[in-house]
């Protein structure tokens, strides 16, 4: 076991959790994550593999799938960012690899993205400060790329109305939060 | 007197007392009042200066559409020029001031502009100002300027924040009277995500402003009613408040919601406006009609307003600007404002009514036929001038004037996609017409349905139909259907100084003025006159000119044509379109995985790009930069240094067919680079001009991982996408960034490897024959962290770059820094970096400036002729590869005293210095600790060849002119036996 200790995104040794009102944003560093794309001519034999490991076709545009151990969301054709707990999945890459084998390129993401979860109430009026996407239209397991304060985001609905799931990019962390608890103090 | 001139009634809140002071004097008013509601209640007539002639102003309408009433709201980093009154909604301690006016508002000396009215008319200072044409700028302008002038501008950053948001809904309804709110009902009711938007901050319209029944209740109830019953529906949402500015592209509309406009300040966190974006695939427009006045001369005074204005300030604020009030009128409206104001006990002095045929009335005098011609009264209207219908004069004595010319629908957002409104000779007036913006319809008083009745029916028949609603329209209310009846009346004939647009101060005389000297077309009419163009756009004034000029020209007013309508439908503040991106937020900011202990140690930092990196790390007892620049370059190249290279783009590259991928990308070739072995690329575009530089490393046979330059990471990723989508689609390839994921650090100098095996796990080799030059391998670390090493050396020392998964950079550099203590390693930051890679010859951004070649970069024979790849046939073009050609050199001062600066260009030791005799520039330069002078890096025609020659590196912007030697790029270990050590 090595002896270096990690950071979360925003530089802290714990999570951070911040509420607004009823609503409360916690960086959620117990995710590991992965990219998933499917080798040329391999298309069909990785969309298989995948429905195997997750239990369910692998999800369309527009679309995550949320389960355990792995969670999926649709990042271009033939495209998916896989997700699952850091405490067992540390090599997800690895894993994901002994399990799709060659017909998908598999590339750790981990430490590439930051995440905030929001839970609670008042997500859409938090949301629609935050980038173009139509909350009040989302539904349990539709998930989008979109920008927030500049930055490429997935936003992942994991329950309209309690529940959502922002990754941006790690080294931005501390804006991303930032545009995040603006919002949520403008909103709420 | 308290509030002298308020009435009886409204919808204020009496209750609630608001203190605020206009011009320095303290006043009184009450919840739900406006400022001028407030002022006019308090006897204050006169609010403003005109923008010209600095004519006494007070307010002409009760809306947005005022052209007078422009005061100076809050004060201090809150001032806010151009503000009109009539909108301000009344707090507690509001502060107002008049502006453009000197030293006061009751006595402007500027108002000397009116006395000499003959020589400022219309285009007045392009005739006058001709001559010597140097004064314009520097003299006549800034003159004219000053005595022209609106607001001031505190000149402080604004201390309020702005936000912008996005809103989705089936059925945008814009303007909440009778039209739209019947709309939102009919669309809310049947389930449908509704956004009702209204500027004003109590939503019915024109419903507040009459004593107006709908089913047998006070109109004011059922819009009451209406919104609490909107308010109610989860699907509908109101914006008070909330204009509606501009309609754009694919039923995309912005909204200022004036957030926090009503308070002193904005609550903690709150924004005082949000620009939100709306996108509604259906639009409904409800934005109602405004009242056109009637030009006479001296109809400015302040007291002469629009007749269904002082109806607003009565019935909705209980406010009269006066106690005896005449009105003049073209039709029945005029009458309904004499009728509202006797009941609330204002005495009607008479009615002027144009129409030899106005219905009579018992309780006031009806003059038919006659016409006011004049208005008299020094800061305020005294007495009418009016003109019987026998020809004979009249004077009556009155505090105010309703001046009635009928209704214009107000069409503004209909245009904003150069859509022209029609002509409707039914009503005199234009209405939406020819093609409206994709998805919006019109309906109520802004299509010329001017009843109540007619404006409830159109509103429910609308939304039904753009939302495609089945079944049968639900009744609408029972409401007034009074026939509308508008003859065309837009001036007294024989006027001269009467006013069109207030605003901007154009007269009916202009208008003529204009006519005689040949604008005629509309748009010279508008822009001669300046009729139209102040902040108001024109909503009160521009019918009136469109109709003198057609009656001039002996066209019809349609034929005249309209001028375009832009967004903003009113003015915007700067700041709702900044929203939050000012300051430290103009855009997000990337920090490295060592940031925080960079931090801590001191590090000064710069801005790269988004990337804040550590310029340089400066210890105890260093007062200038040079001094620890010099020392980290030193102690580097004597022992180790540790430099976070982290923000060097990373792209993963995977695939069967990766490595042929990089050999179309790269120049150089890439297909037999061995696994576990790292090679620098040189990446060309396609019109064959260098693009960027990097390394690939090959892990796998198809796992290879690229670096790109910091500034150019995005760049090279969208690049190699799409070569990798466009020109390659049959390469079995994947990519995707892995830049923050990887914390990476440079580990350098003579004992950096020393350094590493204290930190990598002793399973892996990482000696000189286990892991030589350019190797590059996945091990792990600090017992078992999976890490990645590459041998790879942008100082031109023995150095290695080491990645761990980002989370842990911080802790792996605190270990480095530990573990390194007894080497005396030194971080090092940017400046270092730089003077070391200069030192070395190693081309970076200042060398790849998207004009020089592989050739220019002294690597032309990198080019492989081998084999095809992006920009390789393109570099072989004659112009690139002409004999002299610029060739990357190195430079040192002669006398090693002397300064060395990017930018100067080099020329002959003798001869002129002109462009004709350029022989080439210096794009690095740097002080060398190594050497102990400066040195530089710069392209020479011909610079191969040219090694010992001396030369003027001359600059003329910095005055500089010093005698250099040309000399090898690589000052330091040209053989690089230090890299391969």
């Amino acid at each position: 076991m090595h002896d270096l200790s990690p950071l979360t995104p925003l530089g802290g040794t714990a999570p951070q959790i911040d509420t607004v009102a009823d609503l409360t944003c916690t960086e959620q560093c117990d995710l590991a994550l992965a990219s998933v794309a499917a080798r040329l001519g391999q298309e069909k034999a990785c969309a298989a593999a995948l429905q195997k490991l997750l239990g369910a076709a692998p999800p369309v545009a527009g679309k995550a799938h949320l389960a355990a151990p792995y969670s999926a969301v649709w990042a271009g054709p033939d495209q998916w960012m896989l997700g699952a707990d850091f405490a067992t999945h540390e090599d997800i890459a690895a894993q994901l690899k002994a399990a799709l084998k060659d017909t998908a390129s598999i590339t750790e993401q981990t430490d590439a993205w930051c995440c905030f979860d929001l839970s609670g109430e008042g997500i859409a009026a938090v949301m629609e400060l935050l980038c173009p996407v139509n909350m009040r239209a989302l539904a349990s397991g539709d998930a989008t790329r979109t920008t927030i304060h500049h930055l490429g985001c997935f936003v992942i609905c994991g329950d309209p109305n309690g529940f959502v799931r922002i990754l941006g990019p790690r080294a931005s962390a501390g804006s991303l939060h930032h545009a995040i608890l603006t919002a949520m103090r403008s909103a709420l | 007197m308290t509030q002298k001139n308020r009435l009886s009634g409204g919808q204020i809140g009496r209750d609630t007392t608001l203190k605020f002071t206009f011009d320095g004097k303290q006043y009184q008013g009450h919840q739900g009042d406006t400022l001028a509601s407030a002022l006019l209640a308090n006897n204050v007539r006169l609010m403003g200066r005109s923008f010209k002639y600095h004519r006494p102003r007070g307010p002409l309408t009760a809306g947005s559409e005022e052209p007078n009433a422009i005061v100076e709201l809050r004060g201090g980093a809150r001032q806010e020029p151009n503000t009109r009154a009539t909108t301000a909604e009344l707090y507690n301690g509001l502060t107002a001031k008049s502006q453009n006016r000197w030293p006061s508002l009751a006595f402007d000396a500027m108002a000397i502009n009116d006395r000499f009215s003959n020589f400022l008319t219309a285009g007045f200072y392009y005739k006058t100002f001709m001559w010597p044409a140097a004064f314009w700028e520097k003299l006549y302008e800034p003159i004219i300027r000053k005595a022209a002038g609106l607001g001031s501008l505190s000149m402080k950053p604004d201390p309020d924040a702005y936000d912008k948001g996005f809103r989705h809904c089936d059925l945008l309804v814009i303007g909440a009277g009778p039209a739209g709110l019947m709309a939102a009902l009919t669309a809310g009711r049947a389930g449908k995500e509704v956004i009702l938007a209204d500027e004003d901050f109590r939503m019915g319209g024109r419903l507040n402003s009459e004593t107006l029944h709908i089913d047998d209740a006070p109109a004011t109830d059922w819009a009451a009613q209406s919104v609490a019953e909107l308010s109610a529906l989860p699907n509908v949402r109101l914006m008070p408040r909330t204009t509606v500015i501009g309609a754009f592209d694919h039923g995309i509309y912005g909204a200022v919601e004036r957030v926090s406009d009503h308070l002193h300040t904005p609550d903690p966190g709150k924004p005082r406006q949000t620009l939100w974006r709306i996108y509604a695939p259906r639009t409904l427009l409800c934005a109602g009609a405004t009242e056109r006045p009637i030009a006479f001369d001296n109809n400015d005074r302040p007291g002469v307003m629009l007749a269904s204005a002082i109806r607003s300030y009565a019935n909705r604020w209980a406010a009269t600007p006066a106690q005896r009030i005449a009105v003049f009128t073209n039709n029945d409206d005029g009458h309904r404002t004499a009728q509202d104001l006797l009941a609330k006990g204002v005495k009607i002095a008479a009615v002027v009514d144009t129409r030899p045929d106005a219905p009579r009335a018992d309780a006031y005098e009806v003059l038919r036929g006659a016409q006011v011609i004049d208005t008299k009264g020094r800061l305020g209207l005294t007495f009418a001038e009016v003109k019987l219908a026998d020809g004979t004069l009249r004077t009556i004595e009155c505090g105010a004037l309703g001046v009635s010319g009928g209704w214009n629908p107000n069409v503004h957002l209909t245009c904003h996609q150069r859509g022209r409104p029609t002509w409707d000779d039914s009503l005199a007036a234009f209405v939406p017409g020819g093609t409206l913006p994709p998805g919006m319809s019109v309906a109520g008083a802004a299509i010329g349905a001017l009843s109540t009745h007619g404006a409830l029916t159109t509103g429910a028949a609308a939304a039904k139909k753009a939302l495609g609603l089945k079944g049968r329209t639900p009744a609408t209310p029972k409401a007034e259907d009074a026939p509308v009846s508008q003859t065309p009346f837009w001036y007294v004939e024989g006027c001269s100084r009467a006013w069109l647009d207030q605003q901007n101060d154009v007269t009916v005389k202009d208008v003529k003025l204009s006519h005689q000297e040949g604008f005629r077309s509309v748009e010279h009419l508008k822009r001669y006159t300046t009729l139209g163009m102040a902040t108001d756009q024109g909503k009160t004034s521009n019918m009136g000119g469109l109709a003198i000029m057609a009656e001039l020209a002996g066209k019809a007013i349609p034929e005249v044509g309209t001028t375009i309508f832009r967004p903003p439908y009113t003015p915007t503040a700067i700041g709702a379109f900044a929203g939050r991106i000012r300051g430290m937020e103009f855009h997000p900011t990337r920090l490295t995985p060592s940031h925080y202990w960079a931090k801590e140690r001191g590090a000064v930092f710069v801005e790269v790009g988004n990337w804040l990196r550590a310029q340089w790390f400066p210890i105890e007892g260093e007062t200038h930069w040079r001094e620890s620049v010099d020392r980290e370059v030193t102690a580097t190249r004597n022992s180790v240094g540790v430099c976070d290279c982290t923000t060097l783009g990373k792209i993963d590259v995977q695939g069967t067919d990766a490595a042929a991928f990089l050999n179309k990308l790269y120049c150089n070739g890439f297909a037999k680079l061995a696994v576990g072995k790292t090679r620098y690329g040189l990446m060309l575009r396609e019109d064959g001009i260098a693009m960027d530089d990097g390394t690939a490393a090959r892990l796998e046979e198809d796992h290879f991982v690229v670096t790109t330059t910091t500034a150019n990471a995005a760049r090279v990723y969208q690049h190699m996408e799409f070569v990798r989508q466009c020109l390659f689609p049959d390469m079995d390839v994947q990519l995707i960034s892995t830049t923050e994921g990887w914390a990476q650090y440079a580990v350098a100098g003579p004992n950096s490897r020393k350094l590493l095996q204290k930190v990598v796990d002793p399973a892996f080799d990482i000696s000189n024959e286990g892991f030589p030059f350019m190797a590059c391998a996945n091990i792990t670390i600090c017992g078992g962290l999976r890490a990645r090493l590459f041998r790879i050396s942008f100082s031109g020392e023995l150095a290695f770059e080491i990645a761990v998964p980002s989370r842990y950079g911080d802790a792996l550099m605190r270990k480095l820094m530990s573990e390194g203590a007894e080497f005396d390693v030194t971080p090092y930051g940017t400046e270092a970096l730089g003077v070391m890679r200069i030192e070395k010859g190693h081309a970076a951004g200042n060398e790849l400036n998207g004009t020089t070649t592989a050739l220019n970069l002294g690597m032309g024979r990198m080019v492989s002729k081998a084999k095809d790849s992006i920009g390789s046939k393109l570099s072989e073009r004659p112009g690139l590869n002409e004999a002299d050609a610029l060739i990357q050199v190195g430079v040192k001062p002669v006398d090693p005293s002397k300064a060395i600066t990017a930018g100067g260009h080099l020329m002959a030791e003798t001869g002129p210095v002109n462009a004709a005799h350029d022989q080439g520039y210096i794009t690095s330069a740097a002080y060398s600790p190594s050497l102990g002078h400066m040195i530089g890096l710069g392209f020479l025609k011909n610079g191969a060849e040219r090694l010992g020659e001396r030369m003027r590196l001359v600059s003329p912007v910095t005055r500089l002119t010093v005698e250099v030697e040309i000399a090898s790029a690589h000052f330091v270990d040209p053989e690089g036996e230090r890299l391969r050590a």
